[in-house]
């Protein structure tokens, strides 16, 4: 399995000391040729003018203290995360009320936790669904309250990181049965359902979401029967679950298109009826296939969320906007964005590692079943 | 012949505008042996796949163990429980073990117990002499051990008939010969047998007729003995003079 | 007589009974969700359809290429939006997609510090959300800008400030609007010679060098059309006054932020599209093309960029139909565009039924378009293949 290792120069010379790699290996990624040369120079010249600046403003001549005089005497000459300190329980937990903040934290943590947890496919099992819709209640009644001795908090007043991450989860777990059904439909033989289905998915891709997330906040309240009212933030999730729903239903539909069709004729020549072959043959495969996919969509419905801004729901980044509203701190918009811009860097590049991660190892084990834990 | 157990009358099939049958007739009896050979595109694959219903006829009657072929699901499926298929490219399902392949469908379409298909399951690999990779899963096995498996699959159903759509046509040549001497043994145990192939070798030792198909037409039938000594139509003769090793 | 038609025993019949299920239930639904949008609708007292579009919409439109008053119709005002939305977005496009062309070769660079670079910006951009991105610019055209009364000189008589970025244009007379209906023509007969030449290389095998030949015949009639309506060339330049700066064209901070966020963003992800479009040609087949005695030039044109751009088109498109669609997000941030007028027709009127369908009309309309033009595309460029 792969080359021989170690690269040995043809006549076993022995390879040239390590300085002159080192000096080899700059001339080679920085002056190979004359743009190159000038590349470096400009690019290489920028950085050393902007470094040390950038990190006196970032770090070294920062205002740490949440003290608003110290921050006004930088007059904009450093960074006052002075900003973060005063106001990170607004943004982080958005106007959840102040006391009850532990429940939001403890909350999130575990949610944060199963994800850890389901991310080794060594845990994917039957009992994973379980775990999830447990870890599910626990978090609506950490959040929500009114039983337990805990007080009622209105989903209205959820906001910051933990609606960030509910939307996300809730959005996306709701998401996968709708956008199988929605695969499969497309799939079908019967004309109406495939057109269905088509109409759904192709319409849903093809506008913003936020005209869904208007549709979720103006027009849902139109068709529910009289009387029955949902609160916001159900609607808000409804119509997340429904917009990636089209999105996912592509996805899957990509894994059930890469089956080859002897499997379809080796389950129907074996007596199979068409949902049996589906449950037992077809969707285990197809869904295995698409999970770096579907953790991509993760990423985006994650990315998307902070959209609900835009119809007054406080995630992450409304209540960031939130935090800015005050007078007082205002002028040191930059730092709170650069706090909750790093804040999505991490969590995404994270993310976004892990699916690659994923991709790599489930490929090896398409190729070699065996090492897949039983 | 009485009692047949496949019966094709006056059979036609078109894809869209092309004739790809052509007024087929054939009787196929318990226990024979048939094999089936031609240049490709001749239609013979198509020929053995609308026995169970894999391709559709649009002209002609189709009676399998006197059950006549129609659109009739419960026909379809009592058919499809006693004819067993093996595929070209092996269809297992990638994602079960070898024993758990052989025992999807006794669990699911006849409705046994786990632990009993299990155990027939057992059983059928031990009888293609594959039983020590019960557990492998089809990627772990050669060609011609993933072809035992689907052979496998094939009889725990139990059938009546078994058809073999050109078995061993992707494998290796090193690996041709298990899966021929599974199915020597199947047809020295009186299985009736439908076989698309190029391996003339096995056809004369094994088959009780040998049909030539062109372009969509039986074009020659008959005992092997006859068959390779003397071929009596032209094309027949020119097919044979390709084929056969000099 | 037995009715096969809708047998549960043949397949074609369960298919049938199985359709007319899922329009019973279709229809049910439908019905249910109409009935209940009716009771609604009478409950807080609001209008259906599409009549008041005729009507004054009432409010301001912040900017525009459209004329616009208050009194104008909402149907005016939705046209307004919709030529806002096409505005930033074709500005947009251009824009990212030069980016994106220029940091995903910067990608490929063999230059370490110039790779680290276009890669920084690339994982920066993608993993932080538009809207975010959306509002630091915003804050930061707004905020950190001058005043309006002291703005920044880019270049003699273009200046930026917090009232926006106000550029000299020339005043728009009769020369340049014949130039500017004379441009077509100059173009069709540039296209013209190019096909010409073409026929005769192929033809003759004598080659021609006609790209400055055509170009310039695509400038002479809007040249010449310029200079029969007196060659005009009065511009108008913007003027620092005691408060603000006036005359010019004015850029507001609100497409300006929409416009460097929308084209920074986009441009990341069409960065990585173009990467894997060059990566995606062998180099095998670079060296075949040397090998038999062609030009770089020549292998760049005939054997590279065609085979990259029908991997690199289709994606391509996708992420301008995404610029569009996150051009909507110009509610969040003040610029009229369409869905920021819908929002404000829905919260005076309230009919928010119709101005989604509206929106979701337009947004549709666009992406059909485009998914007919790559539709036609690919055909033309596929690989003829077994």
């Amino acid at each position: 399995m792969g080359a021989p290792g170690g690269e040995r120069s043809s006549r076993g010379e022995r390879p040239p000391p390590a300085r002159a790699a080192l000096l080899s290996g700059l001339r080679r990624h920085l002056f190979a040729s004359p743009s190159s040369a000038l590349a470096t120079l400009l690019v290489g010249g920028g950085l050393l003018a902007l470094l040390p600046r950038a990190v006196h403003w970032l770090f070294t001549g920062a205002v740490y203290r949440a003290d608003y005089d110290a921050c006004r005497a930088l007059a904009y000459s450093a960074a006052c995360w002075g900003f973060v300190a005063e106001k990170h329980r607004l943004i982080l937990f958005g106007r959840y009320p102040y006391a009850e903040q532990w429940r939001p934290l403890v909350a999130t943590l575990l949610v944060l936790l199963t994800l850890f947890v389901s991310a080794h496919p060594r845990a994917w099992r039957r009992g994973l669904l379980l775990l999830w819709a447990l870890v599910l209640i626990a978090f609506l009644l950490f959040m929500g309250g009114g039983a337990a001795g805990l007080s009622r908090v209105e989903p209205a007043e959820w906001g910051g990181f933990p609606l960030t991450v509910i939307l996300t989860v809730v959005g996306v777990a709701a998401s996968i049965p709708l956008g199988i059904v929605l695969a499969l439909g497309r799939r079908s033989r019967l004309p109406l359902a495939r057109g269905a289905c088509t109409l759904y998915i192709e319409l849903v891709r093809g506008v913003p979401l936020i005209t869904v997330l208007f549709v979720a906040s103006f027009v849902f309240p139109l068709l529910m029967p009289g009387g029955l009212k949902l609160d916001v933030l159900t609607r808000i999730t409804l119509g997340i679950t429904l917009f990636q729903a089209a999105y996912m239903a592509e996805v899957i539909r990509g894994g059930l298109q890469a089956l080859p069709r002897g499997q379809f004729e080796a389950a129907a020549a074996l007596g199979l009826s068409s949902w049996q072959t589906q449950a037992k043959v077809i969707l285990p495969q197809a869904l295995v296939l698409v999970i770096p996919s579907l953790v991509n969509s993760l990423l985006s419905t994650f990315m998307d969320t902070s959209l609900v801004t835009v119809v007054s729901l406080y995630d992450l980044t409304g209540s960031l906007r939130l935090a800015l509203g005050d007078p007082r701190w205002r002028n040191f918009f930059l730092e709170g964005y650069l706090f909750v811009g790093a804040l999505y860097f991490v969590c995404c590049l994270a993310m976004s590692r892990y699916s690659q991660w994923l991709e790599r190892r489930l490929g090896r084990w398409i190729r070699r079943p065996e090492a897949r834990p039983a | 012949m009485k009692d047949p157990m496949i019966e094709l009358a006056g059979v036609n099939k078109w894809f869209g505008r092309f004739h790809v049958l052509v007024d087929i007739d054939l009787l196929v009896g318990r226990g024979e042996r048939i094999v089936v050979c031609g240049p490709s595109g001749s239609g013979k694959s198509t020929l053995i796949r609308l026995v169970n219903r894999l391709e559709e006829h649009q002209e002609g009657r189709i009676l399998v163990d006197g059950v006549l072929l129609t659109d009739d699901l419960r026909a379809i499926e009592r058919i499809r429980r006693e004819v067993g298929m093996v595929f070209q490219s092996f269809n297992l399902f990638p994602h079960l073990t070898a024993l758990e392949n052989v025992a999807l469908a006794p669990t699911f379409v006849l409705g046994l117990p786990r632990a009993e298909a299990l155990e027939r399951a057992a059983q059928q690999l031990a009888r293609v002499r594959i039983a020590d990779q019960a557990h492998k899963h089809p990627g772990q096995l050669s060609g011609g051990q993933q072809q035992r498996v689907a052979i496998a699959r094939a009889l725990c159903m139990q059938p009546k008939i078994m058809l073999f759509d050109e078995p061993t046509s992707a494998l290796d040549p090193e690996m041709v010969k298990e899966v021929l001497d599974v199915m020597l043994e199947l047809a020295a145990q009186g299985m009736t047998m439908v076989v698309v192939t190029h391996e003339m070798g096995f056809a004369r030792q094994v088959a009780d007729r040998v049909i030539f198909m062109d372009e969509g037409r039986i074009v020659e039938e008959n005992p092997p003995a006859e068959f390779f000594a003397h071929p009596r139509n032209e094309r027949t003769r020119d097919f044979l003079a390709k084929v056969l090793p000099r | 007589m037995r009715l096969t038609f809708l047998s549960l025993r043949t397949r074609s019949g369960r298919e049938r009974l199985y359709q007319l299920a899922l329009l019973g239930l279709i229809l049910l639904a439908s019905a249910f969700l109409w009935h209940n949008t009716r009771e609604n609708l009478a409950a807080r007292q609001i209008h259906s359809g599409f009549g008041f579009l005729k009507q004054p919409a009432g409010f301001d439109i912040g900017e525009g290429l459209v004329p616009y008053e208050p009194q104008d119709s909402y149907l005016w005002a939705f046209a307004a939006g919709i030529a806002n939305t096409v505005r930033v977005a074709l500005a947009g496009i251009v824009a990212a997609t030069l980016l994106g062309l220029l940091v995903g070769i910067g990608r490929l660079s063999h230059n370490l510090l110039v790779r680290a670079l276009a890669t920084a910006y690339v994982e920066v951009l993608r993993n932080v959300p538009l809207i975010l991105q959306l509002f630091a610019w915003y804050m930061a055209t707004t905020e950190l800008l001058p005043e309006p009364a002291h703005p920044l000189e880019l270049w003699p008589h273009a200046y930026l400030s917090k009232g926006g970025l106000q550029l000299p244009v020339p005043v728009f007379a009769r020369g340049f609007a014949l130039a500017l209906y004379l441009l077509p023509l100059g173009l069709v007969a540039a296209c013209l010679l190019v096909r010409r030449a073409r026929r005769r290389r192929e033809a003759t095998g004598r080659a021609q060098r006609v790209l400055l030949p055509a170009l310039l015949l695509a400038v002479a009639p809007s040249a010449l059309g310029w200079l029969l309506g007196g060659a005009p060339h009065a511009l108008d330049l913007p003027e620092v006054t005691a408060f603000n700066v006036t005359g010019g064209l004015g850029i507001t901070p609100e497409f300006l932020a929409l416009f460097i966020g929308l084209s920074t963003f986009t441009g990341a992800y069409i960065a990585e599209i173009v990467r894997s479009g060059l990566l995606a040609i062998p180099h095998g087949q670079t060296e075949a093309a040397l090998a038999l005695g062609l030009s770089r030039a020549e292998v760049l044109r005939l054997v590279v960029l065609p085979q990259a751009l029908r991997v690199i088109v289709p994606p391509l498109t996708s992420q301008y139909l995404n610029l569009t669609k996150n051009s909507s997000l110009a509610v969040a941030i003040g610029y009229p565009d369409l869905v920021a007028i819908a929002n404000t027709a829905i919260n005076q009127n309230g009919q928010a039924l119709e101005c989604i369908l509206l929106i979701m009309a337009v947004y549709l309309t666009v992406n059909l378009l485009t998914a007919a033009a790559m539709g036609a595309y690919n055909r033309r460029v596929a690989l003829v293949e077994r």
